[in-house]
């Protein structure tokens, strides 16, 4: 029987780590992206698409991330396409973070005044124009809090590709428990790294907040 | 047209209009416009000469909010038409509406500064984007336009440093600073504490001076009557007394419009 030291344990758990840091920044950059597209199609003010992208929404923040996983990692195979877990995690996720992000964003982009829309439309700015140098601005400095907030739901979130066979920290963290028997150990220190990983987003948003509160009234 | 004749001609910080001095600047026709079932406004007629100072009086709900809206096309109308200094409002066309707000600037109440940028930028930003004007000519003119409303020294302040009556000053350099035909002021110092009031109003007075087109709808029944070349009285959504402020104050013929005098002397 081989022996592990606490090291090996967390060596192999840090290693995995990187995997939940590249996930985590994929989804968080590609549902980013995906986000800020839906939110300008939103805004444009056509019908049918704030109806499907209202819909779309609704469908990711209705539904676990977990069944989310499984759908689309199944799903997928059933076309034909060959997917790798990988893969799946990837697009779950990032489809997961742009419905949630976009739905922030959009409250964001409410909360500037309509006096704002109004003034810069009468200075005869077109659409992408106000929405560039006047809308999207004041509605970033009120969006960087909740969005570096949900930051720490996909960081945790990434955990559930774990199931579909992803090795990431949780992935990492049952198997090394499974020849370590020591899954208290394993799993405390897989505890500690994800708040290793949080918990300083989680000041930073926080202190974000505090700064832009104080510049704005 | 004789420099005499036209005192914007001689005064380099307004630009002249297409316009001919005397001609309407503002061509409104049969003008109607509903929210939902609502109707505000029953058919408005209404021609603006160039240089013509008119003021819009009459009880909130009136339509004369609405009215002065739909002249920059931020409320769609139904029927009717509306043309200013030549160019036809059609909200189909982004292209036409932009071109038109160019023609017209627009002071609100509440200001409407852009709060994340400096009041130069607040004024340089739609010329630099609508009209590509240059850098260099662009602050030149944002400088110029900072001085005729007595802020030349702000041009970097942020407007939260500024107190209400000096960011509405920004708010008239700003609309200027896109060289309209016509400016349009709705309630422009309703939003303001009373002793700040007076330095907006002299701005404004200042430009009707200068041979600027003004339509606003405004509160301050003084001020009207000073500077108005033409008041119009507006009730349930129609033109329901016009004249020169002093028939209109002085000798009002409807009872409608001489119950809303009386109640403001309340």
């Amino acid at each position: 029987m081989v022996e592990f030291t606490l090291w090996d344990i967390l060596r192999n758990l840090l290693l995995a780590a990187r995997w939940t840091v590249v996930l985590s920044l994929i989804a968080f950059a590609g549902g980013g992206a995906v986000g800020l597209v839906l939110l300008v199609l939103r805004l444009t003010g056509n019908r049918v698409a704030d109806a499907a992208i209202g819909a779309y929404v609704q469908l990711f923040q209705g539904t676990p991330l977990l069944m989310q996983l499984f759908l689309l990692y199944f799903g997928i195979a059933l076309f034909g396409v060959e997917t790798s877990p990988w893969m799946a995690a990837c697009v779950a996720l990032i489809l997961y973070a742009s419905a949630y992000l976009t739905e922030i964003w959009r409250g964001c982009v409410a909360a500037v005044p309509r006096g704002q829309w109004e003034a810069s439309a009468s200075l005869a700015l077109g659409f992408g124009q106000q929405l560039a140098h006047v809308v999207l601005p004041q509605a970033l400095r009120i969006a960087v809090p909740p969005t570096v907030g949900f930051l720490v739901q996909v960081v945790k979130g990434t955990a559930l590709a774990s199931v579909i066979g992803f090795v990431e920290l949780t992935k990492a963290g049952g198997m090394i428990a499974n020849v370590t028997y020591e899954p208290l150990l394993v799993y405390g220190c897989v505890a500690l790294i994800y708040f290793a990983l949080c918990f300083p987003i989680s000041l930073y948003a926080g202190s974000l907040e505090r700064k832009l509160h104080v510049g704005r009234r | 047209m004789s420099a005499g004749a036209d005192p914007s001609a001689t005064n380099p910080v307004l630009v002249p209009p297409h316009t001919e001095v005397g001609a309407p600047i503002v061509r409104i026709t049969a003008l109607r416009k509903s929210f939902g079932d609502n109707e505000v406004l029953k058919g408005i007629d209404l021609d603006v000469m160039r240089g013509e100072v008119v003021a819009v009086i009459g009880k909130s709900g009136s339509g004369k909010s609405t009215l002065l809206r739909c002249i920059n096309g931020l409320e769609a109308f139904q029927e009717g038409s509306l043309t200013v200094d030549g160019k036809p409002l059609l909200h189909e066309s982004a292209q036409a509406m932009r071109e038109l707000r160019q023609r017209v600037g627009m002071i609100f109440q509440s200001f409407n500064l852009f709060p994340h940028l400096s009041v130069g930028r607040n004024v340089m930003l739609a010329p630099r984007l609508v009209k590509k004007r240059r850098p260099d000519e662009n602050e030149a003119r944002a400088r110029q336009l900072l001085d005729r409303v007595g802020l030349a020294e702000k041009f970097d302040a942020m407007p939260d440093q500024l107190s209400g009556g000096q960011q509405q000053r920004v708010a008239i350099a700003r609309a200027l600073a896109m060289d309209p035909a016509v400016l349009l002021c709705d309630e422009i110092t309703s939003a303001l504490d009373p002793e700040l009031v007076g330095e907006v109003l002299r701005v404004v007075e200042s430009l009707a001076e200068d041979g600027m087109t003004l339509l606003m709808v405004t509160h301050e029944m003084g001020f009207a009557r000073k500077v108005a070349d033409r008041v119009i009285f507006m009730h349930q959504g129609r033109v329901h007394e016009s004249g020169p402020p002093d028939s209109i104050f002085g000798a009002p013929r409807t009872p409608e419009l001489k119950q809303f005098l009386s109640s403001l002397h309340e």
